[in-house]
């Protein structure tokens, strides 16, 4: 029978080996959210990778949470790409918050195709970041997107719905939106660390153009509106923001 | 001067064989139906123990199986055009010879190096295209033509030299005319130099002025005279496909190699491609056309391959193809683009550019493209495709997904701003009198919504701020 060793004996003795991971880089790719950058191992979004956004609806934040990294990217060489985007953007509302039209190229494809193009626009090496809104995506063609990204250095983004947390994914982070009341990033899953409990409240009051410096431009009507529920809705006063 | 010359002992055999992926007997008959011989085979027909010169019927009876060409000596002119195109890249007086050409070097050589570092470098691009050559250099045209076929690799660089390399060769492999090289065994002169050391005037009493003409065309006494090439303008190139093609797929190694031969052809005149037509002949003898083309001229192989490739494959077939015909009208010139000197990116990277074509031979001409915006205030035509750049930015909020059509938006809604009065487009007929607002619903959705200028019904969903 084997005598009994302690563990602690055997580690001085340096005859066991503990694999350990290599550290990841940290804070290259900063994601203008000092709040988030705080919460990820990476402080920032994983270089080299995909992360995936899970919403519940559009419009509720998810793209006010990548326009920094994308005015930020498109100030560079490298192009951003946005694949099948589900609506068309608006050429304005992107350049308020500071994306470079410039650098920004839209892939328009089918369902078919959008996987096939992410990953060639990955894989090249030539763009900086690839957004890509997939009808259907499973696992293997979110791996094949995970590699292409890591192939060709660049960010990978896929925005998804809800639904789909449920499923295991090969992204390196997965956040995910809520609304209640306000948006919560919540992060389900990121590589290098364990996943943050803590959900992190996205600020999107202060993200209307116009309502600071050019207050005097808008005239704000705090105004409550009739509609079909008639429930005590209140508006936010924009003073608030002109005041800042 | 000091010229070069590349022989091409199989031609036509090449021309035939680089459009081929395997390596399946072969051979190129001629001569009249009845009497059918081979003049090309390759090498695994060869090794079957067909022989040049061998009947077809003698052939047939030795080998079973084997496919059947007739040699076609336009096919052999037009290749040699294409190679004196690949090779004027290398030289601006470049001639043709029977089964050779010849350029001009001594100038070149500043350029490309010394004739050692030319020669590997000219071997390279034929070897690459498929070709089989044996080449030499000497001070005249026709002493490196007769030296190339001596043997491969000989070049001599005074005239002394090429007299001294002259002596020993044959007259067989003189390109003498032929009169003279049979007569002349017979009275003893089997070699070039005792010839060259003749009296004069004899030889021209027995052989006439040709013969002297040879001579001093050869040793450099007289000027060659030759006819420089000059490139065409257009391509216009033919394949005839060996079997009919029904699938798309089997296309693809012919048209790889007629890119790779556009591009050799381009980097020749250093000139790019922007649009070219490829045309599939087909048996019921209609063509499919199909239109290639990209945002800037391009000469590299692989672009022009995955650009021709990807709308190619987009194509159906009514029937199968027995040719395929390549138009190129406009070949302007080319402009590479620069590109750091220290590249971050990873080895295997395509340029942006590549890219975009890539994904517009697959997805459509109109597939890839960036957006600008215009003075327009009205959301359906503030932005357009557009490639320059614009500076002004909107004070008033602007959505960042924008509905092509506006949609009726139901639902409870609280307003974050608005409005904001939007009456114009009078002067052409599309009449905007709206009020905008941002609004955001109980699910946390923000959105710009707009109803009848002074109205409050009506909703209209126009964009997000997503």
């Amino acid at each position: 029978m084997g005598a009994v060793v302690a563990l602690s004996n055997l580690l001085d003795a340096r005859q066991v080996w503990r694999g350990r991971a290599a550290p990841l880089p940290e804070g290259e790719q900063p994601t203008g959210w000092p709040a988030l950058d705080a919460a990820l191992p990476t402080r920032g979004w994983p270089d080299a990778a995909l992360t995936e956004i899970l919403l519940p609806a559009d419009g509720i934040g998810e793209l006010q949470l990548l326009l920094p990294t994308l005015a930020r990217l498109t100030q560079g060489q490298r192009p951003v790409l946005l694949i099948a985007p589900p609506y068309a953007p608006c050429a304005m509302g992107w350049r308020q918050h500071g994306v470079n039209l410039q650098q920004l190229e839209i892939v328009d494809a089918d369902a078919k195709q959008m996987l096939w193009a992410a990953e060639q626009c990955l894989r090249s090496g030539s763009c900086a970041a690839v957004l890509a809104w997939p009808q259907q995506a499973d696992d293997r063609s979110l791996r094949r997107l995970q590699v292409a990204a890591d192939a060709g250095r660049a960010l990978a983004f896929v925005f998804r719905d809800r639904k789909h947390l449920a499923n295991a994914s090969p992204a390196s982070l997965r956040l995910e939106l809520s609304v209640a009341p306000h948006t919560l990033i919540h992060i389900r899953k990121c590589r290098g660390g364990n996943a943050p409990a803590q959900a992190i409240a996205l600020e999107r009051d202060s993200v209307l153009p116009g309502t600071g410096r050019h207050a005097s431009l808008v005239q704000a009507v705090h105004q409550r509106m009739h509609d079909t529920a008639g429930a005590g809705l209140c508006g936010i006063p924009l003073q608030k923001n002109a005041a800042s | 001067m000091l010229w070069a010359c590349l022989l091409l002992p199989q031609l036509a055999l090449d021309g035939v064989l680089r459009r081929r992926a395997d390596d399946s007997p072969l051979v190129l008959v001629d001569g009249p139906a009845n009497a059918r011989s081979i003049v090309a085979a390759n090498a695994s027909a060869r090794a079957a123990g067909l022989y040049l010169g061998q009947r077809l019927t003698a052939a047939q009876a030795l080998l079973a199986q084997f496919e059947v060409m007739s040699y076609d000596p336009a096919e052999v002119e037009r290749w040699q055009q294409f190679l004196a195109g690949v090779a004027y890249r290398y030289s601006s007086q470049v001639a043709l010879l029977p089964h050779a050409i010849v350029l001009e070097i001594s100038k070149s050589q500043s350029l490309f190096g010394a004739w050692g570092k030319m020669a590997a470098s000219l071997r390279q691009d034929f070897a690459e295209l498929g070709f089989r050559h044996r080449m030499a250099a000497a001070p005249t045209p026709y002493g490196a033509y007769v030296l190339a076929g001596v043997g491969d690799g000989l070049a001599v660089f005074t005239q002394d030299a090429l007299r001294r390399a002259l002596d020993d060769v044959p007259l067989p492999q003189s390109r003498l005319p032929a009169h003279a090289v049979d007569a002349l065994p017979r009275m003893g002169v089997r070699r070039l130099g005792p010839l060259l050391r003749m009296p004069r005037d004899g030889l021209q009493r027995r052989f006439g002025a040709e013969l002297l003409q040879a001579m001093d065309r050869l040793t450099g006494e007289h000027p060659a005279g030759l006819d420089l090439y000059l490139p065409p303008d257009a391509v216009d190139w033919r394949i005839e496909l060996s079997h009919e093609v029904e699938n798309i797929a089997a296309l693809v190694f012919p048209l790889k190699r007629m890119m790779s031969d556009l591009a050799a052809y381009l980097a020749g005149r250093d000139g790019g491609v922007q649009r070219f037509l490829l045309r599939l002949e087909q048996r019921d003898g209609t063509a499919t056309e199909v239109p290639v083309g990209m945002l800037a001229p391009e000469r590299g192989a692989e672009v022009l391959f995955e650009a021709a490739r990807g709308r190619l494959e987009r194509v159906q077939l009514s029937a199968p193809v027995l040719a395929l015909r390549l138009v190129a009208d406009d070949l302007p010139g080319f402009v590479p683009a620069g590109r750091d000197l220290f590249d971050e990116r990873p080895a295997n990277a395509l340029s942006f550019e590549q890219l975009r074509e890539r994904l517009r031979a697959r997805l459509g001409d109109a597939a890839v493209y960036r957006l600008g915006t215009t003075i327009d205030p009205r959301p359906e035509h503030s932005q357009r495709i557009a490639t320059q750049n614009d500076s002004f930015i909107e004070p008033r909020p602007r959505p960042t997904w924008l509905l092509q059509r506006p949609l009726p938006w139901r639902g409870p809604m609280h307003v974050l701003a608005g409005p904001e009065r939007m009456e114009t487009g009078w002067w052409d007929g599309d009449t905007v009198r709206r009020d905008y607002y941002v609004v955001e619903n109980a699910q946390g959705q923000r959105a710009w919504v707009f109803c009848a200028a002074g109205e409050q019904c009506g909703w209209m969903l126009h964009g997000w701020f997503a």
